[in-house]
């Protein structure tokens, strides 16, 4: 992807990202990421019925790449099965941390595949994947 | 000033992270490595020419810091930094002095180590932890200390200056109020000693914690000073050796003399010896130079920004060299981030002060801190990196 395109991508999701701001719904599982290396802060809240992601939402203070990390996420994941969900931030990890993975899966998420040439913001990548997890953890 | 005296400084950078760590000048590296180079050798008890030799340099540190803060030499206390002396403060000494229902008086812009011990403390004894208000400059003033001020009142606890706006609290007139209404008055000087004079007896303090890392010495020492007679009811937090004169199988012991009873174990040799240089470099420049030549380059700091449209400023008019900001829209990180492009070096964050988005509103911020060594064409370099921040996004993406 070439690189104007790649931040434009990030810079709207940035400026202008999904499903800001929580509800009060108690049928949604929550967490919060407050990142030991990073000041980003953000609050997760996803609601699973049948085994699938039906909405997530979020809010929180978080830097550009972490912020448009988690709209693009939110995005590709609403609609999908548990599995799917899981295959698609494995391979997200897998291409973040330059192994291979399946560039299809991810859709718009391959704007990050060359950030760990920036090591401090892996982890702002990484953000809204391991709230899912962590989610993910809750179910079993 | 002195700059040629830090190699560090060789390389192209804007060094503005002192509130965080400062960098080192060549003597004290100098002196750390003399100790491993030519005198390796533990203190105490050594009959050899090397451990004689180190033994009386770590000594007269204690000299070196009596004269630098104004204290007698038994009075000072070898720490592993700030953290650990203001926790002596607290679980050796206040923890055995003070009962439930006494009351502590802090600020939401202390730092998280003049803030989650006592915590702790409330959470053991049962004391109670009350915020004095800060003004609409986030300010502390005496009178809001005495608006907070009841008959349950044992302790005032403060940061001289405060590190996330460095602004200079009056320690003198409150050290006078406290010391005339018997309340126990800490102060926390980590980034106040490293920057300007501080005098312990002058001020009517009882305990004082600072680090050696922010004053231009190494990382892993600090010093508590505390007054001799309180000192003398402070329990040691560690026990072990070095520390005791006798010990016997039906559990009696006999603990050494203030200070030497708080410093279970061998201690950070090379770092003390490696502090008392750093000092010595220090007192040498002048701490009223140093505090008047930082407040000069924070004025030019600010003069220069004013051209610059979208910056958030929080603390224009504290004295010390210490900037918060934001641009205006732009999250801390990235902004530093940004920085990192221009080889400059600021931090962002909340910068372990995290009850002070309680008085501010604003969680993170941009955080410039200088010290001596940085001159005027950093901060030109800073401005007009700066003055180019509108396209961040296509540096930092
Ligand atoms: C005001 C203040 N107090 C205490 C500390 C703790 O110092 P250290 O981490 O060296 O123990 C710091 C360090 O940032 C500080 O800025």
């Amino acid at each position: 992807m070439d690189s104007n395109m790649r931040r434009e991508i990030i810079l709207d999701n940035y400026q202008e990202p999904v499903n800001r701001g929580l509800i009060g719904d108690e049928s949604y599982l929550k967490v919060n990421t407050n990142s030991e290396s990073c000041i980003d802060n953000l609050d997760f809240m996803v609601k699973i019925e049948d085994n699938v992601i039906k909405d997530i939402r979020f809010d929180g203070e978080a830097c550009a790449i972490s912020t448009s990390a988690t709209s693009i996420m939110i995005q590709k994941l609403i609609g999908k099965t548990v599995d799917e969900v899981k295959n698609i931030l494995e391979n997200y990890r897998n291409m973040i941390y330059e192994k291979s993975y399946d560039k299809e899966l991810l859709g718009e998420l391959v704007v990050y595949d060359e950030i760990s040439k920036q090591p401090n913001r892996v982890n702002c990548a990484l953000l809204p994947a391991v709230a899912v997890e962590r989610i993910l953890e809750k179910l079993k | 000033m002195n700059r040629e005296d830090f190699p560090i400084l060789q390389q192209n950078i804007v060094y503005f992270d002192n509130a965080a760590t400062t960098l080192k000048p060549k003597k004290v590296i100098d002196s750390m490595d003399e100790y491993y180079l030519r005198h390796t050798s533990n203190i105490h008890r050594g009959d050899y020419n090397f451990a004689i030799q180190t033994n009386k340099l770590y000594d007269h540190v204690r000299n070196i810091v009596s004269k630098f803060v104004n204290c007698d030499s038994s009075e000072v206390i070898y720490t592993s930094g700030a953290t650990m002396s203001i926790n002596m403060v607290v679980f050796g000494y206040m923890k055995n002095h003070l009962k439930k229902g006494n009351e502590i008086l802090i600020s939401k812009a202390e730092h998280a180590s003049n803030i989650l011990p006592w915590m702790k403390l409330c959470e053991e004894v049962g004391t109670i932890l009350k915020y004095v208000p800060l003004n609409e400059n986030y300010e502390l003033t005496l009178d809001s200390i005495k608006k907070c001020v009841t008959s349950k009142t044992r302790v005032i606890s403060l940061a001289h200056v405060t590190n996330v706006l460095g602004d200079v609290r009056d320690i003198q007139a409150i050290g006078e109020f406290a010391r005339e209404n018997n309340i126990l008055f800490h102060v926390d000087g980590a980034q106040s000693v490293p920057h300007m004079p501080v005098d312990f007896k002058k001020s009517c303090i009882d305990f004082l914690s600072f680090s050696g890392h922010k004053m231009c010495g190494p990382t892993g020492v600090g010093i508590l000073v505390g007054r001799y007679d309180l000192l003398t009811e402070m329990d040691p937090v560690f026990y072990g050796g070095g520390m005791n004169s006798s010990f016997e199988s039906d559990l009696t012991y006999e603990l050494k003399a203030v200070p030497v009873k708080f410093e279970a174990g061998t201690p950070p040799i090379a770092e003390v010896i490696g502090l008392g240089e750093a000092i010595n470099y220090l007192m040498k420049i002048g701490m009223d130079k140093i505090h008047d030549y930082e407040v000069k380059l924070k004025k030019y700091l600010i003069s220069k920004l004013k051209d610059i449209p979208n910056l958030i400023l929080y603390n224009e008019d504290m004295n010390s060299g210490i900037l918060a900001f934001n641009i205006d829209g732009v999250f801390a990180q990235d902004t530093s981030v940004y920085l990192n492009h221009y080889n400059i070096c600021v931090r962002a964050g909340n910068h372990c002060a995290k009850l002070l988005k309680d008085a501010m509103n604003i969680r993170n911020t941009v955080r410039v801190s200088m010290y001596f060594y940085n001159n005027y064409e950093d901060i030109d370099r800073f401005v007009d990196a700066l003055k180019n921040s509108k396209d961040i996004f296509n540096v930092v993406l």
